[in-house]
């Protein structure tokens, strides 16, 4: 059979052809056309590490550390790799037992295949880790990987540094973190919230290759996608960790709290909420734990007090009264009032502390005996001023001097959930009243009682503008972001706040008046050896609603001051719950503070007030019921609601049924 | 055409080059898929590229020896060789190493080779000697039955050893016989079968029962005067017809419920593209849990490798896919994806056209050859190399269910390598001596 007489080697030829060419026309559709494939070969193929940078540091205005990061181990596990375990030593030096071991591996194993790495114990306690590296290469498979946590240096102002934690699914829909992603740490309160963008740094992603087993090889394009990390940036705070610690130290078992500030820059050097709580509670694998003890605690720790507690200021207020009276030419210095033990000119008395004739013969003793008599007088001449059309200007009038103190609205610090207080001008009354309304109706506003409020931040911010004769610096606490003290962040503290005009000579009579009250007056106990100490001490009223009934709780102790007087460097509010007359308790830690910042340490004469005020522990008894039935009260309120919505609902299903029923009788019927 | 010339310069160059180029390919393509980028040299002897390399170097080795024999050789102990390749076939399936389920393995020391593979050899030079004696005659019934034996009779032992891909190879001999004479009713025949048993797979038994049975009245219809006339041909529609329905309603039912094991039927149905139904599902039958078959994973990861390479293809060692290997058995049956990842559509081209150009280039070979011999051994080489390239590359891309069949001089293994380059040598050496004698 020759080839020309057979033509079937051609036809074996064209299946050859044609078999090839149908291969080839299928991986021209394959490779050019079929983009999912491209698709599916990167997500296989390519990881996406995020690298996380270390976050930034906090100091005090001295450079010391406040707040760092600190590496601790997680234990992870390759059951794959795992040789030759001598189960028993490896228990021993995690302090587990066999059967903890076993329930770990078991679900280990039933997460995830066993080439691939598993977390075996997250944040290995100090003595773990030691114990596992001693003996490391005993347990192969298993091994030890970095995460950086943050580390309080002092176990002092928590609620002022914050903590952070993971964050969670309702703040992931806020615009605030639309980088973040499910499993990202984030400041969850204090500074380490509000400069969450400063101190976080910028995260590095880096794209790598992995293989089958989901184990990172090489770089993808060799790095050419990848981002690199940038470290946070440090945060220089005002606040004086010696000071602070101090101040903790001195509220100890009280419920309260201390602002300082320093009036010259609106720096804040200490900043208590008492009772405090151990900021390295809330981080580390115990967090969410702590946090449960800490939010269910009757005397609330993790709420600040400093800004966020609305107390009613009581005669600490009565410098300002006086400030307002004057500047509006209400009264002058020299100003009296015959005051025998009450204020009677408003049909009902108001109870004095004092009886005898002549403390309120002009301001500078009337502020120095804390005349109630005589705040409350003076307050309704201020508003009762012939310059005011009436009552409702003079009180808006009024208003707004406070309101420019800083007084009714937040002050801006830079903490988050600051609260604003409360102030009351005259269409609040209006409300009130209906309109029907006098001098006399307010009056208690005179004195610090009724419906002012203020937070002890405020108080202290009042100090600073005595203090500065007209002018505040928003508090804050942060000289600079990462050295740099004109980082944006920080401009609106540096613009300097005046209040509505007031003369200087004003200030100086009531700067003089509250000399007074420290060294002839109610604060005798907050002298200080060779400064000049000016302040006003409080004891204000309040009341508490319990179980739905308006209950008068002990007074409030209150004290603020600034000192020294020449030249003002620590403006300070003090606030005990609960505990009695301003000068008792309020007065000597104000006084100790300062004491403690002015002069850096406390004289020995005075060692033994020092000794009384940390010992002193005046935490009612009352303060849990009270706390147990407001929590009852809320959960009360919370399942009305619920049951509320519950029923709405339902409603509204029967209406749809109803609906859906009619609909289809006249479709079908 | 002087028999002057020395034995190299008769040799074709061509088919070495071709050869050579598609060893060195597959070099490559085992390197890339081995390579890790933390390797410090590329010479590393645990490595398979380096293993390769060196069965490359036996293959050569090998080549020379061939090519220095008397090419008479191969004729006269191509019954020899035949009896004693069907021997080691019977014997392995008794002494053979359990590799993955099927006896098809011989272990000498470290050194594992398939028989199945190497009898490719001794079946193509035993059916070339048959069919090029004097005395056979391959126009009758017997010489025709003899030779569709010789070429199938390993297949059927392979196909006891377990190893179902391999069995189908000796199937390509059927081509060889069809160029030496078998009736073009072969091919028809054989197209046919193909259809009847896609459409049995892929339709519904009574709706196929139907279909058939319209087609035999259609048939009957349109030649319903020659039917008249010719007894033979209403017995050839009426059994052709009988043959069908017998095939389709009961042979491969039986085939899948009781011949065929749980893994070839998954991947026969897993290349149609059809979930494997209920009847045939042995494993749910045992009450276990039907898995996500592993050749549907192979046959995607396959696809993905591939069909991320694009026009123009990843670049050499860029394959995200080869270098973390996400495709199962890349090395041996899967290393088409290597080169399709890498190299994109051209890669692929290139490397088909050169294939086809190999193949090509043989049946031109075969078909200026004096010696019968030698001209139906060439045939039997193209058809070889034809049917794993084509069941190779088709599998990869979702065309063939994957059965292991390895793609010529590419995939790692020696005694594949080994196997095909005697194959490509021996033809060599034939073709050589094609002016010298005339057999």
């Amino acid at each position: 059979m020759s080839s020309a007489a057979n033509p079937r080697h051609y036809i074996i030829r064209l299946i050859f052809i044609g078999v090839a060419s149908i291969v080839l026309l299928r991986l021209f559709f394959l490779q050019n056309f079929e983009s999912k494939y491209k698709v599916m070969a990167n997500d296989i193929a390519i990881y996406k590490k995020v690298v996380y940078p270390p976050r930034g540091v906090i100091y005090d205005r001295n450079g010391k550390v406040m707040l760092s990061n600190t590496v601790i181990y997680d234990l992870m596990v390759t059951p794959h790799n795992i040789k030759g375990l001598d189960t028993m030593a490896f228990c021993n030096a995690m302090g587990l037992d066999r059967a903890g071991f076993l329930k770990i591996m078991k679900l280990i194993s039933i997460r995830n295949i066993d080439v691939r790495q598993s977390t075996f114990m997250e944040q290995l306690s100090p003595e773990q880790t030691a114990r596992f590296q001693e003996n490391a290469f005993m347990f192969t498979g298993f091994e030890l990987v970095e995460r950086n946590i943050r580390e309080y240096k002092n176990e002092t102002a928590g609620i002022v540094l914050g903590y952070i934690a993971e964050v969670s699914p309702e703040m992931l829909k806020i615009p605030r973190y639309a980088s973040y992603r499910q499993g990202d740490y984030t400041g969850r309160s204090g500074l380490e919230l509000q400069y969450e963008e400063a101190l976080r740094g910028q995260r590095g992603v880096h794209f790598l290759e992995r293989d089958k087993f989901n184990r990172p090889r090489d770089p993808y394009k060799g790095g050419a996608l990848d981002s690199q990390e940038v470290s946070g940036k440090s945060l220089e705070l005002y606040l004086d960790a010696d000071l602070q610690s101090y101040a903790e130290k001195l509220m100890a078992n009280k419920v309260g709290s201390v602002v300082a500030i320093d009036p010259q820059t609106g720096g804040i050097l200490a900043m208590v909420s008492s009772p405090c709580y151990d900021p390295n509670l809330l981080r580390g694998r115990d967090r969410a734990k702590n946090y449960s003890n800490l939010y269910r605690e009757a005397t609330r720790p993790l709420f600040n007090r400093a800004t966020q507690a609305m107390y009613p200021p009581g005669s600490t207020i009565k410098p300002m009264t006086g400030l307002v009276a004057l500047s509006v030419g209400a009264i002058t210095p020299s100003f009296g009032l015959g005051c025998y033990g009450s204020y009677n000119y408003c049909s009902r008395a108001i109870a004095c502390e004092h009886k005898d004739a002549g403390h309120a013969a002009n301001f500078r003793v009337a502020l120095a005996h804390s005349c109630n008599s005589y705040f409350c007088h003076i307050f309704r001449l201020t508003i009762d001023y012939k310059s005011f059309a009436s009552v409702k200007a003079g009180l808006q009038a009024w208003h707004d001097y406070y309101y420019r103190f800083g007084y009714g609205h937040p002050t801006g610090i830079d903490l988050p959930f600051e609260k604003g207080g409360g102030l009351p001008d005259s269409t609040y009354y209006n409300k009130l009243y209906r309109g029907s309304w006098n001098s006399c109706t307010v009056v208690f506003v005179g004195m610090g009682q009724g419906e002012i409020l203020l937070t002890p931040l405020q108080m202290a911010n009042g100090m600073c503008i005595i203090a500065n004769k007209g002018y505040y610096y928003t508090p804050h606490f942060v000289k600079s972001i990462g050295k740099n003290f004109n980082d944006p962040l920080l401009k609106k503290y540096h613009e300097k706040q005046v209040v509505l005009h007031i003369p200087d000579s004003t200030f100086s009579v009531v700067q003089q008046a509250m000399q007074d009250v420290v060294e002839s007056g109610t604060a005798a106990g907050a002298k200080i050896d060779g400064i000049t100490v000016c302040a006003k001490t409080g004891t204000a009223e309040n009341k508490a609603i319990v179980n739905g009934e308006v209950v008068k709780m002990a007074n409030h102790s209150m004290f603020v001051a600034f000192a020294p007087r020449e030249n003002p460097r620590i403006a300070i509010a003090v606030a005990v719950e609960n505990s009695g007359f301003g000068a008792t308790w309020a007065a000597p830690i104000a006084s100790l503070l300062m004491e403690k910042y002015l002069k850096d340490s406390v004289t020995y004469k005075r060692k033994a007030v020092e000794e009384k005020m940390e010992k002193a522990h005046l935490i009612n008894k009352y303060v849990y019921s009270i706390d147990s039935a407001i929590r009852q009260h809320d959960a009360r309120v919370y399942d009305a609601r619920m049951l509320k919505r519950h029923i709405a609902d339902s409603s509204k299903r029967a209406q749809d049924s109803v609906m859906a029923v009619r609909w289809m009788n006249q479709h079908f019927k | 055409m002087s028999l002057g010339k020395s034995l190299f310069q008769r040799i074709d160059g061509v088919i070495i080059m071709l050869y050579i180029f598609l060893v060195a390919i597959g070099l490559l393509a085992v390197f890339s898929v081995e390579h890790r980028s933390t390797d410090v040299t590329i010479f590393m002897a645990n490595k398979n590229y380096m293993k390769q390399f060196i069965w490359f170097g036996y293959s050569l080795g090998l080549g020379l020896l061939i090519l220095l024999t008397d090419s008479k050789l191969f004729a006269s102990t191509a019954i020899l060789g035949y009896t004693i390749g069907i021997v080691v076939l019977i014997l392995t399936i008794f002494i053979g190493v359990d590799v993955k389920g099927s006896h098809s393995w011989l272990g000498i020391g470290s050194f594992r080779f398939q028989p199945g593979e190497v009898c490719k050899i001794f079946t193509a030079l035993a059916l070339a000697k048959f069919l090029s004696l004097p005395e056979t005659n391959f126009k009758t019934l017997k010489d025709r039955l003899i030779g569709v034996a010789i070429a199938l009779g390993p297949a059927v032992i392979v196909l006891l050893q377990n190893e179902t891909g391999l069995a189908l190879v000796y199937f390509c001999f059927l081509l060889v016989m069809y160029r030496e004479g078998l009736p073009n009713a072969v091919l028809v025949v054989g197209f046919s079968l193909i259809a009847l048993v896609l459409g049995t797979l892929l339709i519904e038994r009574k709706i196929l029962f139907i279909v058939l049975t319209l087609l035999a009245v259609l048939i009957g219809f349109l030649f319903k005067s020659i039917l008249r006339r010719d007894l033979t041909a209403k017995i050839l529609l009426v059994g052709t017809w009988l043959f069908c329905i017998l095939f389709s309603q009961l042979a491969v039912p039986m085939a899948f419920k009781h011949g065929l094991k749980q893994h070839q039927i998954d991947r026969i149905y897993s290349m149609l593209g059809k979930e494997v139904p209920v009847e045939y599902n042995k494993n749910a039958e045992e009450g276990d849990e039907h898995k996500t078959n592993s050749s549907e994973y192979n046959v995607l990861q396959s696809k993905i490798a591939i069909g991320s390479g694009g026009f123009w293809g990843k670049g050499f060692l860029n394959g995200t896919s080869t270098k973390n290997q996400f495709v199962p058995e890349q090395n041996t049956d899967f290393i088409f994806t290597a080169i399709a990842e890498q190299f994109g559509f051209i890669g692929s081209l290139v490397l088909i056209g050169i294939y086809v150009s190999l193949m090509l280039r043989i049946v031109f070979v075969a078909e200026r050859q004096r010696s019968v011999f030698t001209r139906i051994y060439a045939y039997c080489v193209a058809s070889i190399l034809f049917f794993h390239f084509a069941v190779n590359i088709s599998m990869t891309i979702g065309l063939a269910p994957v059965i292991g069949i390895t793609l010529p001089f590419l995939s790692y293994g020696g005694s594949s390598l080994l196997s095909f380059s005697v194959l490509i040598f021996i033809l060599v050496r034939l073709d050589a001596d094609r002016n010298s004698m005339i057999r």
